[in-house]
């Protein structure tokens, strides 16, 4: 018996960091930098709200939009950190997650064969999801030399007069990097002239180390432009509760909570009274968290600075992007042997786009004392490699 | 620096200068320095250790004394605090608000030495209306730390 199988799914390759997960699993007493969560636990006032809406019976469908108390506050959030005023009724939808965004917000955009622009390195779910809606990926391949930021020219290049949609991950996971006001400016003047829509993913907004993080949608011209994500996933360390946002046009958050209406019916009820709790409340923790993060980080570049490791410093998310190129294998055999010879466990960068081929994406969502062990053995490792190169 | 400075040492005062300075991104000497002057100025009082004596062999008992005092004239609470705070055997007083005036704790080594300490010299003491002594018989969380606590990384080794 043949059984039904659509094939655009068929042929869409499974994540690459799935195969690195499974060599993992198998190994007892690695240590792992492969996270792309907080390690932190979610703070026990969000826990506790969370809590409280059960014992309230708070156990029903909320309407599909999702609560209206809780995007009250997506849009007093947006206000106080962007300056950009939405309309709580028709410019905000209350998803499953900053993923569910994406997956719907390009279904709501895109006609088969529209082009979505892609920079790359970039998490795993943008060129699957823009293939599941029918669009054609264009990629960018970003450059260490510009700090992996992306590029008026870069974007330039890649624009035809069928690209519908840009898709802006900063501050971005696997590189770290962000994109400053300026940088943002000759971005948002491209997308202006050319007529593209932009994608703007920012669940990693509240983790900026240089400055505060600035939104393309608070840029003059863009807010009619901009489908902008984000969640509470990173920011309050709630991954498990699923929950994120998108804000943008009226027109296309209608289109997007119809699908949304139709293929999840409304976001976690428990999560969402939670995340208004984190909205109220939760400034003071993303603080801390922050400069927990910072100190990581900072800790991290001077280990690479030690053992002479080429990296540029990420001022964005929880992850460093160290540039292996000097030992001559591509990053996943480099990630495999640190693994084995060393039970280390780093994501290859090739895992997020050809173009993170050459570096390993290290997570600092780890307490000091497990980075400080990690540090230590790739120290190790990598004055290993250079003796055996230094040997042939 | 100064606030994130002291929540660190606040939980590891034993971390050397070279880390702190890496963490905070400032130069050693800027840290050596800050820490003198925080010592100078008493912000620092000093860096003591947290233990948790049920896990040795050592008997070790703790009570908290609530006490109730006639303020003196011209010193309100103070000075009957320091006739207490210098018994040695004192750990900690406290000028509380509410239904009693001050807060005093006290670790001896058994039942009788709090109930000696508390009936022979803190009661007859001048101005001491009256005393409350509650015995600790658990602790869950000392100075912000859970007290063993077992900590387990619950993710997955390697997400997206």
């Amino acid at each position: 018996m043949s059984l039904p199988l659509n094939e655009s799914v068929v042929n869409i390759k499974p994540s690459g960091i799935r195969k690195f997960f499974d060599i993992v699993s198998e190994m007892k007493d690695a240590i792992s930098l492969g996270v792309g969560e907080p390690d932190f636990d979610t703070p026990w006032h969000i826990r506790d709200e969370g809590i409280y809406s059960l014992e309230r019976g708070k156990t029903f469908y909320t309407s599909n939009a999702g609560l209206k108390e809780l995007r009250q506050e997506i849009c007093n959030y947006q206000k106080r950190t962007q300056g950009i005023n939405y309309d709580a009724m028709k410019e905000v939808l209350v998803t499953v997650g900053g993923s569910e965004a994406i997956d719907i917000g390009l279904r709501a955009m895109i006609n088969p064969g529209d082009e979505v622009i892609i920079p790359q390195p970039a998490y795993v779910s943008y060129f699957p999801c823009a293939i599941l809606a029918g669009a054609k990926p264009v990629i960018i391949n970003l450059k260490a030399e510009n700090q992996f930021r992306l590029t008026a020219d870069e974007l330039l290049n890649a624009v035809t007069d069928r690209t519908k949609v840009l898709i802006l991950p900063f501050p971005n996971n696997p590189t770290g990097a962000i994109m400053e006001r300026s940088d943002l400016e000759k971005i948002a003047q491209i997308c202006i002239d050319k007529n593209i829509c932009v994608m703007s993913d920012e669940i990693y907004s509240a983790l900026t180390y240089k400055g505060e993080h600035v939104s393309i949608a608070s840029i003059e011209g863009m807010k009619e432009r901009t489908i902008l994500i984000n969640g509470f996933s990173k920011a309050y360390a709630m991954t498990g509760w699923r929950l994120g946002y998108a804000c943008g046009p009226a027109e296309i958050i209608k289109q997007m909570t119809k699908i949304h209406q139709f293929a999840i019916m409304c976001a976690p009820t428990t999560s969402q009274y939670a995340a208004i709790e984190a909205l109220k409340n939760g400034d003071n923790d993303v603080r801390l968290m922050r400069g927990a993060y910072n100190q990581r980080r900072r800790f991290l570049m001077n280990a690479f600075k030690e053992m002479n490791l080429e990296c540029f410093e990420p001022y964005g998310a929880f992850y460093v992007f160290p540039c292996i190129k000097e030992f001559g294998m591509t990053s996943e055999e480099f990630a495999t042997r640190f693994l084995e010879e060393e039970k280390v466990a780093a994501v290859p960068g090739s895992a997020f786009g050809d173009s993170g081929e050459g570096y390993l994406r290290i997570s600092y969502a780890y307490s000091i004392e497990n980075l400080k062990t990690a540090m230590e053995r790739l120290s190790r490792f990598v004055n290993k490699l250079r003796s055996e190169k230094h040997n042939v | 620096m100064r606030e994130e400075l002291l929540s660190i040492i606040e939980k590891n005062s034993r971390i050397d200068i070279k880390e702190l300075a890496v963490r905070l991104g400032k130069e050693e000497i800027d840290i050596v320095n800050e820490l003198q002057k925080l010592e100078d100025e008493k912000v620092i009082c000093g860096y003591h250790t947290l233990v948790n004596w049920e896990k040795t062999s050592i008997e070790k008992v703790t009570a908290l004394i609530e006490v109730k005092v006639t303020p003196q004239r011209g010193q309100g609470f103070d000075r009957i605090a320091s006739r207490i705070y210098n018994y040695p055997e004192v750990r900690d007083v406290y000028l509380i608000s509410g239904g009693f005036d001050l807060l005093v704790t006290l670790e001896e080594k058994s039942l009788k030495d709090i109930a000696m300490f508390v009936s022979e010299k803190l009661s007859t003491l001048d101005s001491i209306i009256s005393t409350g002594t509650h015995f600790i018989l658990k602790k869950y969380k000392d100075h912000g730390t859970i007290i063993d606590e077992h900590v387990k990384d619950e993710r997955e080794v390697i997400t997206p």
